[in-house]
């Protein structure tokens, strides 16, 4: 608590843990490659360096703010040194900007123009390093990094996997996995959460756009899009609208124009799962099963589960995730048909998620030979063929979804975002149905940012002890106590991106922690619009519970 | 050895250690630092070994302990006595005699005639103009010297420990644990003045007063035995010359900041520190210097050895502690210090090998006694390596504030060969040059600091006129940047980018504009790099440019180097009126940079030239000769 003087006015600071955050709320956008709210402070892209009174040029995001402190953000000293640097990333840099996947979205380049970096003085000495393209879900080009750690402390930090890490010193410095081994040789989970914080295009997601573009253009396929809870909350930033808004008629008006031929809510995924989970949860409970249940919807932490921690490979529910689930319905609903429909569907799920591309490809998710989802296209991947197709979403009239499969709960939609499957199968499970009990069940403690959340709730004259993590290394935490004995859970929820899906991979990356907090809003506010809270209220489900689904709830539902 | 309990017993086993160093009648100290083991002191110490045991008028017990009983001749390996120039190095006792370049040949006659008779080989004495010295306290490279850390150096046999506390060892540490207070311990190191050695000058006392008022009870003492700069072997001598001295400073740090564990990071490189410190852990351990309940008193302390993985920039104390933490080397922003989240995220001292070594004799002579040495407000001692093109190298040890001139000339005998003094480089890859200008400055932390040099931890490199300034650039840059984390960009890129503009420079394609962008390049770096090295990173080019901007300018201008020494610089012409025009140098030329017509005078083609000789020695006239 104090007040400093920035550029000659006085800024009064709180509990800012550094300069760098108390020169931003003064409104001054200081630039950084590798200052994230959310990971340590790692000091070396040296961007937001600032001057003293004497002359003492120190970097802001690592000096704690002091009473009486004086300090210019842009004299033509540090004005100087900031281009340097630019000018030097951009030296050893592939250039190549036009055809990169990052163009117009690239830290390195707006801030080259915002410092308008003019000349680059010096050849590039870089070796090229071939891409890395072996993951399903992730690509790697090293020719694009400028080694500011963002992901190596994101996989470290907030994932607690350690996938990627610094090798070798000085100018041969670079990013590579254990060994170099490829990615998909390592216990990469997929997450894509190096790729969020990611300035540059060292780090994609892998593209299905092509083949996807293909089908639609088949006049023998029909391709039906199912599209997950948090897209619809993220998508609409890459058009201008603002964060966190709903604006899945929009998306639906915009598949329809890229030529869907249906377009489903993975919401209504989620409410089969929540069926099922329910289910089991009460059968284990019940019969004395394997506890805790832990939630199998994330992909990223069923690998992570099944990698890191075997021994818990059974307390991993059975279920499928929502669109694996709906995707083995909906082939299911097609071969049903084929003798009146000779047309093949092709499903595509639009997901916030990096990972669910290697999850389609996972042996239990083929039924009949087939494989139940046919391609994952991430938020960032459509809003990409929106463009590229002329549209803006924004300039769109919005479109209701295709039914039957259009119809879905709140309790599906808060899928989306950390602590909604709990709260969804809490609904499932608690007896009464009035708008006390939800919220009582959204109150007690399941909801929020923190890692790890835990609850105690009465089922049916038990005490049901209930964890809610947040971020893997949350989750090697948990596991780490559950193992020890120091705690006991009954149903544990684990997301392995921070917030939930709306903080997933293959979103948009958010610039701020309100931008996250925009889009959890903007889940709860599809649930509190929605008529329908609980699962099981959907009249949809009823009807595939007593259609396609009679007598092979199992095999499409479950993955073993 | 037998575990000292209390203080009566320590008292008591120093006794008995004298007493049996005194009673030798003959000790042998052979110098076993890693120089002279390199020129083949090992084969001498085996050598003397067997040629006592050959005699069947003494009974000795070499090379295990000290000479035991009366009428004994004590063999034994001593640490680095500094003069590294003279290797390898005996000293007889009590004599002491000091035999310098000994070869194992020399051995017999040593053995017969100075051990046996007394009498003095001359041939092996060290002379200098003219002038024998016998005794090695009487050469000038010592008698200039104060020698107080390094004192022991050379002196005692580093393996044993009685040989320690014979010379009064463990006595400072037995004072901090009977007559002193924690805080007051902290206290006289603070009135000391004490900065640290390793090259920064941080005040020590403030460092533990810091670490002793921290909340965390967890502590932790850190010995930085890192010593990367090239050419700098101050600290390794010390490891291995005196282990225990440093190992009861850090005692006494961790006495006074309450500390449980220590832990000393020594480069990979000195294997022979290791093992000395090993050793000497262990005898401490058995004698009960340290373990649970040191002297019978309640202070418990352990030490660990950590071996470095070979990167320079591992002596940055955060990257030191990420390195023993088993993290990768690299240093990280500050605050947190490390005085507040050090090792393990804990409170640390952490002090160079130089500063811990200095402090069992503050604590034995007081505050006082320490500031009567060296400046006011650099005092004490500071051990440097002197090297380069200076006629006695080796390791020196004088009060701060001793002139570059008394060192240079004084100590190490003036400039070796013909040639003239041009500059000493200071501080290694984070110092700067020093000219003839600076001669008569006395050399502390903060003159330094004031000329754009540093007295980094002491390497200091003398340079004759044969040395060219770009060169000796490009040397630290390349250094740097081999040696660089790779964390910030300034360093990672910017030392990058000068290393390449020096390469250029010196291969003769140098540009008067890159000049300016090494001086550009500079100031980022230095106002913008992350750690203290990458801070320093510039300081080779910046004060070689300012000291040295003609000879950078003859070589992008002229493209000449004055020193003959960057090859890319010579020409090789061939006279016209000596040629025969026999074109045998063409034919030998690999590049074909040659032409003429037989019978006339060939010529070079300067640009094809690789520069390599072959025309020069195919030449059967004399016609060819090196211009530059």
């Amino acid at each position: 608590m104090g007040y400093m003087t920035i550029n000659n006015r006085r800024v009064e600071f709180t509990d800012e843990k550094n300069v760098l955050s108390v020169i931003r709320k003064a409104g001054i956008e200081l630039p950084t490659f590798c200052y994230h709210s959310e990971l340590s402070t790692y000091g070396a892209c040296r961007m937001c360096v600032v001057e003293d009174e004497r002359g003492k040029v120190f970097a802001s995001c690592s000096e704690v703010p002091r009473d009486g402190m004086t300090i210019f953000t842009n004299t033509p000293r540090l004005q100087h040194h900031r281009k340097m640097i630019i000018e030097l990333m951009l030296a050893s840099h592939d250039r190549d900007c036009t055809s990169c996947a990052k163009n117009g979205v690239c830290t390195l380049q707006a801030l080259a123009n915002q410092l308008n970096v003019s000349n680059v003085r010096f050849e590039n000495y870089k070796k090229e390093r071939p891409k890395d393209t072996s993951s399903d879900c992730i690509i790697r080009d090293p020719n694009k990094c400028i080694l500011c750690g963002d992901c190596v402390r994101m996989c470290e930090e907030i994932q607690g996997l350690g996938i990627l890490d610094f090798v070798s010193r000085g100018s041969k410095m670079h990013v590579t996995t254990a060994f170099d081994r490829p990615l998909s040789a390592t216990e990469c989970v997929g997450c894509g959460q190096c790729r969020i914080v990611c300035p540059t295009g060292a780090i994609l997601i892998k593209r299905d756009m092509d083949p996807v573009w293909k089908d639609l253009a088949d006049k023998n396929k029909i391709v039906v899009a199912q599209i997950a809870p948090a897209v619809r909350v993220a998508i609409g930033e890459r058009f201008g609208l603002p964060e966190g808004e709903n604006v899945i008629g929009l998306l639906v008006a915009a598949l329809r124009r890229l030529g869907f031929d249906r377009v489903y809510d993975t919401n209504f995924g989620a409410d089969l799962t929540v069926m099922e989970e329910s289910k089991e949860f009460q059968e284990r409970l019940a019969s004395g099963g394997k506890l805790p249940l832990f939630t199998s919807c994330c992909p990223a932490w069923v690998k992570y589960c099944e990698q890191k921690y075997p021994e818990f490979k059974d307390n991993l529910s059975t279920c499928k995730s929502p669109q694996e689930m709906f995707g083995a319905l909906l082939k299911e609903e097609a071969r049903a048909n084929a003798d009146k429909e000779s047309r093949k569907t092709v499903v595509v799920s639009i997901m916030p998620c990096s990972a669910k591309k290697a999850e389609i490809k996972r042996p239990e998710h083929f039924t009949a030979g087939e494989q139940d989802v046919d391609y994952v296209l991430s938020t960032v991947e459509v809003s990409r063929m929106i463009r590229e197709a002329g549209l803006d979403l924004s300039n769109l009239k919005p479109e209701a979804m295709d039914m039957p499969f259009g119809l879905a709960s709140g309790g599906g939609a808060i899928f989306g975002v950390t602590g909604g499957v709990t709260e969804a199968v809490l609904r499932r499970l608690v007896g009464s149905h009035g708008q006390e009990t939800l919220e009582f069940i959204s109150s007690t403690g399941i909801r929020g940012e923190d890692g790890i959340k835990e609850a105690t709730v009465n089922l049916d004259e038990r005490e049901v002890k209930i964890a809610v993590v947040n971020g893997l290394a949350s989750a090697g935490k948990l596991l780490e106590r559950i193992k020890a004995g120091e705690a006991y859970y009954d149903f544990v929820e684990v997301m392995a991106c921070k917030s939930g899906c709306i903080g997933g991979g293959g979103q948009p990356a958010w610039r701020s922690s309100k931008a996250k907090k925009s889009r959890a809003d903007g889940i709860y506010e599809v649930d509190r619009t929605s008529q329908i809270k609980i699962s099981n209220e959907n009249p949809i489900i009823e009807n595939v519970y007593n259609g396609i689904l009679k007598g092979k709830i199992h095999e499409l539902l479950h993955t073993r | 050895m037998e575990r000292i309990i209390n203080r009566e017993a320590l008292e008591k086993a120093r006794e008995a250690a004298r007493k049996e160093v005194e009673s030798s009648r003959c000790r042998i100290l052979i110098c076993a630092g890693t120089g002279c083991l390199a020129g083949g002191s090992g084969e001498i110490y085996k050598r003397m070994c067997e040629l006592v045991a050959e005699n069947p008028n003494v009974e000795v017990h070499f090379g295990d302990g000290i000479a035991h009983g009366e009428g004994d001749i004590g063999v034994h390996k001593s640490g680095c006595h500094g003069f590294c120039e003279m290797g390898p190095l005996m000293r007889i006792e009590p004599m002491g005699i000091l035999y310098t370049k000994v070869k194992p040949e020399d051995c017999e006659e040593i053995f017969h005639r100075t051990i046996e008779k007394g009498e003095i080989i001359r041939e092996l004495l060290f002379k200098q103009e003219g002038k024998e010295y016998q005794r090695q306290d009487d050469i000038p490279f010592y008698k200039k010297q104060t020698r107080n850390v390094l004192k022991n150096c050379g002196h005692i046999d580093a393996e044993h420990l009685e040989e320690y506390l014979a010379t009064g060892g463990y006595k400072a540490l037995e004072k901090v644990l009977f007559e002193m207070t924690p805080d007051e311990v902290i206290k006289e190191i603070s009135e000391s003045e004490l900065r640290g050695r390793g090259g920064g000058g941080f005040s020590t006392g403030y460092k533990w007063t810091q670490v002793a008022r921290q909340p965390e009870k967890i502590r932790y003492v850190v010995c930085n035995g890192d010593e990367g700069d090239p050419g700098a072997f101050m600290d390794r001598s010390v490891m291995e010359g005196d282990p225990h001295k440093m190992l009861e400073g850090m005692m006494i740090a961790a006495y006074a900041v309450r500390a449980q564990e220590g832990y000393i990071y020594v480069r990979a490189e000195y294997p022979l520190a290791i093992e000395r410190l090993k050793k000497a852990i262990a005898q401490a351990e058995e004698a009960g210097l340290l373990g649970d309940n040191i002297l019978g008193t309640d202070f418990s302390f352990r030490i660990h050895i950590n071996r470095g993985a070979g990167a320079f920039v591992c002596g940055e104390g955060s990257a030191l502690t990420a390195s023993i933490e088993g993290n990768r080397g690299m240093p990280r922003v500050k605050p947190p210090r490390t005085v507040e989240q050090g090792l393990f995220a804990k409170p640390t001292v952490l002090n160079n090998v130089e500063t811990f070594a200095n402090v069992p004799m503050i604590i034995q002579e007081g505050a006082q006694w320490f500031k009567s040495i060296g400046t006011e407000k650099s005092p004490g001692t500071k051990a440097f390596a002197l090297t380069g093109s200076v006629k006695h190298t080796g390791l020196i040890e004088v009060p701060m504030g001793t002139t570059l001139r008394e060192i240079i000339y004084d100590i190490g005998g003036g400039i070796k060969g013909d040639g003239t003094f041009k500059a000493v480089q200071i501080g290694g890859p984070s110092g700067g040059c020093l000219t003839e200008q600076h001669m008569d400055i006395g050399l502390d932390f903060d003159s330094l600091k004031k000329i754009g040099a540093m007295i980094g931890s002491g390497g200091l490199v003398v340079m004759d006129n044969n040395t060219c300034m770009v060169e000796v650039a490009r040397f630290f840059m390349n250094f740097t940047q081999n040696e660089s984390c790779g964390k910030c960009v300034p360093c990672r890129e910017g030392t990058k980018r000068m290393l390449d503009i020096l390469e250029r420079i010196v291969s003769g394609r140098g540009k008067i504009e890159d000049l300016d962008m090494l001086e550009e390049l500079a100031g980022m770096i230095t106002d913008t790099a992350l750690c203290g090295l990458g801070k320093s990173a510039a300081l080779p080019v910046m004060s070689t440019l300012k000291f040295f901007r003609n000879e950078y300018e003859e070589h992008v201008i002229d493209k000449r180097c004055t020193s003959h020494t960057c090859s890319a610089m010579k020409r090789y012409i061939i006279s016209p009126d000596r040629c025969k025009g026999c074109s045998k140098c063409a034919r030998n030329c690999p590049a074909g940079a040659i032409s003429g017509k037989v019978k006339e005078p060939f010529v070079i083609d300067a640009d094809k030239c690789i520069r390599c000789g072959a025309c020069e020695s195919a030449c059967a006239f004399g016609a060819i000769h090196i211009e530059w």
